[in-house]
């Protein structure tokens, strides 16, 4: 186990560029609910959301955009415990699913 | 195959699963649920007065037995009602499932008669819930919510059922089994390695134990490390009872309303052995004062602690019980006397003071006098106020469970449904109550369950004619700005709990006061004391919410100084 940073409170895992969050989740009415809820009451920064069942339909991909500066760890700890969350997956990078939406999200 | 509507399949599975009472109130949507149960032969239904209080009895007996407990409620205002309970049980970690009644799934959405959205309202204070959507769900969703209720960090389920769900028949061919719970273990052999090093390196430890202790049952194996490598220890009001208040290592609660020297001490520390605790800023005060030097191990079964308030330098996330067992056989026998030394100067230089702890009538003696009256089977239920802090700081508590007090959310009126569960949970017990005059009063209702029920629950009601702790902020805070902390109307206690059917006895009428609590501590059954306690009797020290934890206002030695 890698000795962490010795500064506390914790500050935000990285301070640059936005990231992306796939999450993999049990298909039902409830589950945007679920993520949403999270994001909003433990004040964590959601930028863009994208939702699609996928398969047979018992799963659905959620697609999430989080600013660069948020507390990364936590949100994906926290995302983890949701009994709804299969499996979450942190893209480091700017990921091309928003880049190919960008024409549908054009003007003021 | 066996054939029966939902409702039925809801009663027997939870039969299966070891339930043996429910406490709730029935209500037009969950009727098919109650019919089941009224033929229930193992199930003993405890009629609660408000769906609260169901919810806070099914705490009481989880808090005691560490057990899932279970509480019914009807939809809309049922439903509405138990939130706060449940809101409860989230932010201590407590496996309650609540089963609510919901209008039939045609209705659902249309504002029909007593609908509301419980599943959404549930979402933020729940650790899951369902909505039940077909009575063949049911055979996976409620042994699903006894694996959520108890596994890793235990909490609370709600499980909404409509009630065309719980009248819908199915036939099925097998029982589901009690699915296994998954067992949590992110560590390596090398990281407990590291972890004594780093125990065994320091010169200045503490053990910190929060309410984890309790849920992984480790409090044999904190107090064998602590006792091998002597390590101080300290406790977080859940952790209370982890290990006993008499034990030479103990330093009782931190923060807010510690004694001055496990403040102290903990300043001076440079590891921080942290187990099942999760910096609360009750316990911690500002945060980045805390500890300001030391090293911290935190180990939780829940990663999402970790690092959430305060950086780890290592993390050892799994169940503190095994985690802290792993440990013992790597950590050095150590005889620390240096650092024993200084915790028994600071304690003599900052003892914790309790003034009038020998009169009975006073808070601190009333608590000491009880104490010498129980037993140590004898469990411990508070509300919320001055009368809690007083509990936390001055009752003996010589084992984990023994305490039951709403700790997170610090709700009014836990304290007497709460005692009462504990209490249904275990008969053969006495179960203490110490309530508050504006506590008792959220939850007073409860009374007629207690004797209806027969509970064996002695109340104290510390009857300081005002919201104590509220008005000891505007005191320290708001220049004494006594502002509607104060009652004008005084309630007759004793009569009330007479005209509810329960014995009731006036402390402040009475020539002997230890004959008077003795006499109240031997009643068969339920009953209520009323003890008169001064406005301006204080809970000190106080740290000031928002500062570090050196920050205490009084309980000063003025003997010493
Ligand atoms: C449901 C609820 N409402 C309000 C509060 C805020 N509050 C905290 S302590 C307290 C006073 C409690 O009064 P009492 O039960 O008489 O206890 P005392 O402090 O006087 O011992 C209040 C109003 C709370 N904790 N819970
Ligand atoms: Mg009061």
């Amino acid at each position: 186990m890698q000795a962490l940073k010795e500064s506390y409170p914790c500050p935000p895992s990285d301070a640059s560029g936005q990231k992306v969050l796939e999450l993999t989740v049990n298909n039902h009415p409830g589950v945007m609910s679920h993520i949403c809820g999270l994001f909003s009451r433990r004040a964590f920064n959601m930028e863009g959301i994208l939702c699609m069942p996928i398969g047979d339909g018992k799963l659905s991909r959620i697609w999430i955009q989080i600013a660069g500066n948020s507390h990364l760890d936590q949100i994906v700890k926290q995302l983890e415990k949701l009994e709804d969350v299969r499996s979450a997956v942190l893209h480091p990078a700017e990921h091309e699913v928003f880049a190919k939406l960008e024409e549908y999200f054009q003007g003021s | 195959m066996d054939k029966m509507n939902g409702a039925q399949l809801t009663i027997k599975l939870l039969e299966r699963f070891g339930v043996d009472i429910i406490a709730g109130i029935p209500g037009g949507s969950n009727l098919p649920l109650y019919d089941a149960l009224s033929h229930s032969t193992t199930i003993r239904h405890v009629l609660a007065r408000h769906e609260q209080g169901a919810g806070f009895i099914a705490q009481g007996m989880a808090r005691s037995s560490g057990r899932p407990a279970v509480c019914f409620a009807t939809s809309g205002p049922g439903a509405t009602n138990v939130m706060t309970a449940l809101a409860d049980a989230k932010l201590d970690s407590i496996p309650i499932i609540c089963i609510t009644g919901q209008v039939p799934q045609s209705l659902i959405g249309t504002d029909a008669f007593q609908e509301i959205d419980t599943y959404g309202m549930s979402i933020p204070i729940t650790k899951h819930n369902f909505l039940v959507r077909s009575a063949r769900e049911l055979l996976e969703v409620i042994p699903a919510a006894f694996r959520i209720a108890g596994e890793g960090r235990p909490g609370p389920v709600l499980i909404d059922i409509p009630k065309d769900v719980q009248l819908e028949m199915i036939e099925f061919a097998d029982w589901p089994a009690m699915p296994q719970r998954e067992c949590v273990k992110h560590y390596r052999k090398q990281d407990i390695l590291q972890a004594a090093a780093m125990i065994n390196a320091a010169e200045r430890p503490i053990l910190y134990l929060g309410g984890g202790i309790r849920h992984g049952n480790a409090h044999d194996a904190a107090i064998r490390l602590a006792e091998k490598n002597n390590l101080p220890t300290t406790m977080t009001l859940l952790g209370l009872g982890s290990m006993p208040t008499n034990h030479p290592l103990a330093l009782g609660m931190l923060g807010m309303h510690a004694a001055r020297y496990t403040n102290l001490i903990l300043e001076e520390c440079d590891l921080l052995l942290v187990a099942g605790a999760r910096f609360d800023d009750r316990a911690t005060g500002k945060i980045a004062e805390f500890c300001p030097g030391a090293k911290v191990i935190h180990i939780d079964i829940d990663p999402g602690e970790i690092n959430k308030l305060r950086t780890a330098h290592l993390q050892l996330v799994g169940d503190a019980g095994s985690v802290l067992a792993e440990l013992l056989p790597q950590v050095e026998s150590k005889n620390r006397q240096d650092w024993l030394n200084r915790m028994a100067f600071l304690k003599k230089e900052n003892p914790f003071i309790m003034p009038g702890a020998d009169d009975p009538c006073m808070p601190y003696g009333l608590i000491r006098q009880i104490a010498a009256l129980a037993d140590h089977e004898t469990l411990i239920a508070t509300d919320v106020g001055k009368h809690q802090m007083w509990v936390a700081q001055a009752y003996p508590f010589c084992r984990p469970r023994q305490l039951l007090t709403s700790g997170g959310l610090g709700t009014m009126g836990f304290g007497l449904p709460a005692a009462i569960g504990a209490s249904l949970a275990h008969p053969q017990k006495t179960v203490v109550c110490f309530s508050g005059d504006g506590s008792i009063l959220m939850n007073i209702q409860e009374l007629a369950t207690a004797v209806e029920q027969r509970a064996n629950v002695k109340i104290f009601v510390l009857d300081n004619t005002s919201l104590g702790l509220v008005r000891q902020q505007q005191n320290l805070f708001f220049g004494k700005q006594y502002f509607a902390s104060e009652y004008q109307h005084h309630v007759d206690f004793v009569t009330i709990a007479r005209g509810f059917g329960m014995q009731a006895f006036a402390l402040g009428a009475s020539d002997d006061p230890v004959a008077t609590l003795t006499k109240a501590m031997q009643t068969q059954g339920p009953c209520l004391v009323h003890v008169p306690i001064g406005r301006n009797e204080e809970v000190y020290p106080m740290v000031p919410p928002g500062a570090a934890n050196k920050e205490m206002i009084g309980g000063e030695n003025h003997a010493s100084a």
